[in-house]
């Protein structure tokens, strides 16, 4: 009876499916170094860059794809098959609102993205500046000029690619080289946008940063890239969003995101990943395979990634930390839901290489209707990593009787010095749960909103207000069902 | 009140009420004793709604409306509330959320408007002296990692909160000792009126010293064997279950 139910509930509906009718330039599918060179040109980019690029696509061709580690099999990507690059026609122009296509600022608002500074002052979340990437490219990043009083670069990455070449080329790749990994060396080749940002010395950001990316196009992929660099003593919290249409495809998305943290700087990034999850029968959806990882370069630095994954049909993601400064601290807060047939495959690698360096790894799965929900981290404690510590809590939650959790930490040690804590727990959303919230007049839908939230709290807290609310509408959006 | 109708009501086919009569009127106690495995615990499950029981004949009317048709927590939202034998802990959801949450929804189903935030933590302030109960507990999650007498504490602060018109005291006093069981007893007895009912379930004659019933049935097999007052439940206690075994056990 429960699992009758828990089936009713976690029937969703995506509710960021639509699609804007815009003019695209769109690239004919296909992939080779003429596509290269025509997507630079188109970016007018400079020379090195364009080098960077053949580079890493020629890395790119001598590589396999992956014979996959995960659970589970999906048809392949044809990597011929795809437009690497598709943007809106009429070009915005980026320090003017006016001329941005309404359509897009359509969009945008639909999705609860407001790119008029002036309405985000007056309104409720008047503290975020954020850069919009629609399909292949930037359309607006707000409250440049705000911050850049403060000496903050944030900007698109093609605009730093122009008009901060020196940082670029000084940290692009530094952390995630296109060298990594299969779907790196492919970002490499053919990333098209992205966000930039430069927090200098000793400044604390005095809003939260945020950039929000939309598949539009149909046939196409996303590569962004994001590059964040804390300079020493600096502070900046980063959010990250994504929808995408409604479509009977698999579309790839393969973004590289690089955190570079200096000396006593601090850098959280918090993700609310909600990209087309696909049907109710596990047509369409979202391929999303991306390398995320940051650097503790400096002492006493700290970088913590919090994330929320609601879509995609498919999630192979890592956000890592590469402990090398000594004190550094890298946290890991993640909510994986899956429904319907979507499968994650996320977790985290904490590397320990600098002295009493500290990791926090919290996972929270949450696995519904046919899905299959993993937790996959590393904990890796370098030889000379004194002192090290790391505390692990992975915990997964069953909604029904169809779906998968599984976990799989590895850990390795080669120091002796080293503290590590490992702690897992499998539940379930029982029956009784439900039937004690109904006995006190609270419906089912309600409960299992409540339930899942409260399971996830510890996560949720992490993340700045605002977010936290969109992500528990989201979580309970995620799992509503037709009861009632 | 609350009429129950020759009500039979089976688990997995199995029948375990078999045919129960009663009548609760409003202002009234009621006590139901009877030994392990008699049904008192089926019965205060088919009022509440537990999906795993099937009613098989029979009817409850509350009110005037017919229970038996209404969804578990529409018969909350009408008034009945259930104190359970083993309180479902909730991790991570806070008592004054999960309160919050169930008050609402309660008003909602009336018509009511969201209680006022301040009206609310008025409300939690009054009702945990009812039950001597700390006030962090109200902050913590619902029943995770409290004690069984901090548990069924709380289900009386619960059923302050939602002042339910009806309630079923299932088997409150199990696992409690002297001390709480008399703080139990003591915010039942506050919260008697001319207007609601209670109904207690429960094993020993223990608890009717603190909650005096107006009337004392006793359950065996599925049936309610003998009715009385006070009196009956001081006399079973006194003579055991074996006396009620041998005199029903062909019938």
């Amino acid at each position: 009876m429960a699992n009758e139910i828990l089936e009713e509930h976690i029937n969703s509906e995506y509710k960021w499916g639509f699609t804007t009718d815009i003019e695209s330039d769109t690239f004919k599918k296909g992939l080779n170094e003429e596509v290269i060179r025509l997507l630079s040109h188109k970016k007018n980019e400079p020379e090195w860059m364009l080098e960077y690029r053949l580079k890493a696509y020629r890395y790119w061709l001598t590589m396999k794809e992956p014979d996959h580690w995960a659970y589970f099999q999906y048809p392949r990507v044809n990597f011929q098959d795809i437009s690497y690059y598709s943007a809106p026609k009429k070009k915005p122009v980026l320090n003017s609102l006016d001329e941005v296509d309404p359509e897009l600022l359509k969009t945008f608002e639909k999705l609860g993205i407001s790119l008029e500074e002036q309405k985000r002052l007056t309104g409720v979340n008047s503290n975020i500046a954020v850069d919009a990437v629609f399909d292949s490219i930037s359309v607006k990043t707000t409250f440049r000029e705000t911050l850049a009083e403060k000496g903050i670069i944030f900007c698109s990455f093609s605009e730093a690619v122009q008009e901060h070449p020196d940082l670029i080329k000084k940290y692009m790749g530094m952390v995630v080289p296109y060298t990594d990994n299969y779907y790196a060396a492919l970002n490499g080749a053919v990333f098209s946008d992205g966000s930039f940002c430069y927090i200098p010395k000793g400044v604390r950001c005095p809003m939260e940063l945020s950039t929000y990316f939309r598949i539009n196009s149909s046939g196409t992929g996303q590569f962004e890239r994001t590059l964040i660099v804390a300079d020493e003593e600096s502070y900046v919290s980063y959010l990250e969003g994504c929808t995408a249409p409604q479509r009977d495809e698999n579309q790839l998305h393969a973004a590289v995101v690089e955190i570079i943290a200096h000396k006593n700087a601090e850098v959280k990034y918090s993700t609310v990943q909600n990209w087309y999850p696909g049907d109710k029968n596990g047509v369409g959806g979202i391929y999303n395979f991306v390398t995320k990882r940051g650097l503790c370069v400096g002492d006493y630095s700290k970088i913590s990634w919090t994330q929320v994954e609601t879509g995609s049909a498919i999630t192979w993601k890592y956000p890592s930390v590469i402990l090398k400064g000594d004190n550094s601290v890298g946290e890991f807060y993640s909510v994986a839901l899956t429904n319907n047939h979507q499968q994650a495959d996320t977790g985290t690698k904490m590397i320990h290489i600098g002295k009493n360096t500290k990791s926090t790894i919290i996972s929270k799965g949450i696995s519904a209707g046919v899905s299959n929900n993993s937790y996959r981290g590393l904990v890796q404690i370098r030889k000379g990593a004194l002192n090290a510590r790391n505390f692990s809590q992975c915990d997964s939650l069953l909604m029904g009787d169809k779906c998968g959790a599984h976990t799989f930490p590895y850990i390795e040690i080669k120091d002796k010095s080293a503290v590590v804590e490992h702690e897992a727990t499998t539940s379930k959303i029982g029956e009784d749960q439900l039937f004690y919230c109904n006995q006190r007049g609270i419906s089912t839908e309600k409960a299992i909103g409540l339930i899942v939230n409260g399971y996830c709290r510890e996560v949720l807290n992490k993340l700045p207000m605002e977010f936290a609310i969109e992500a528990q509408k989201l979580l309970a959006i995620s799992l509503e069902g037709s009861v009632g | 009140m609350i009429t129950i109708k020759n009500l039979h009501a089976s688990v997995e086919g199995k029948e375990i009420l078999k045919g129960i009569n009663l009548e609760i009127k409003a202002g009234e106690v009621h006590a139901i004793m009877g030994p392990n495995g008699s049904g008192k615990s089926t019965l205060s499950s088919v009022i509440a709604g537990r999906s795993d029981y099937e009613v098989t004949e029979g009817e409850v009317l509350f009110n005037g409306k017919n229970l038996l048709e209404l969804a578990p927590e529409d018969r909350a939202r009408e008034g009945v509330f259930l104190a359970f034998q083993y309180p479902v802990e909730i991790p991570g959801v806070s008592n004054i959320n999960f309160l919050k949450t169930a008050i609402n929804e309660i008003r909602e189903y009336k018509g009511m408007p969201n209680i006022e935030a301040k009206d609310f933590l008025a409300l939690v302030k009054e009702k945990q002296k009812l039950v001597e109960l700390d006030g962090k507990l109200a902050n913590r999650s619902v029943n995770e990692g409290f004690s069984g007498g901090e548990k069924k504490r709380n289900e009386i602060f619960q059923m302050a909160m939602l002042n339910p018109v009806f309630s079923i005291l299932d088997e409150t006093d199990s696992g409690l000792d002297i001390d709480a069981l008399r703080i139990v007893a003591n915010g039942v007895n506050k919260l008697r009126s001319k207007e609601n009912a209670f109904l207690v379930i429960t094993h020993y004659q223990r608890l009717l010293e603190y909650i005096v019933p107006d009337f004392v049935h006793v359950l065996y097999n599925g049936k309610i064997v003998k009715s009385g007052t006070k009196e009956l439940a001081l006399e079973l206690e006194e003579k055991g279950y074996d006396d009620i075994k041998k005199q029903f056990e062909l019938a």
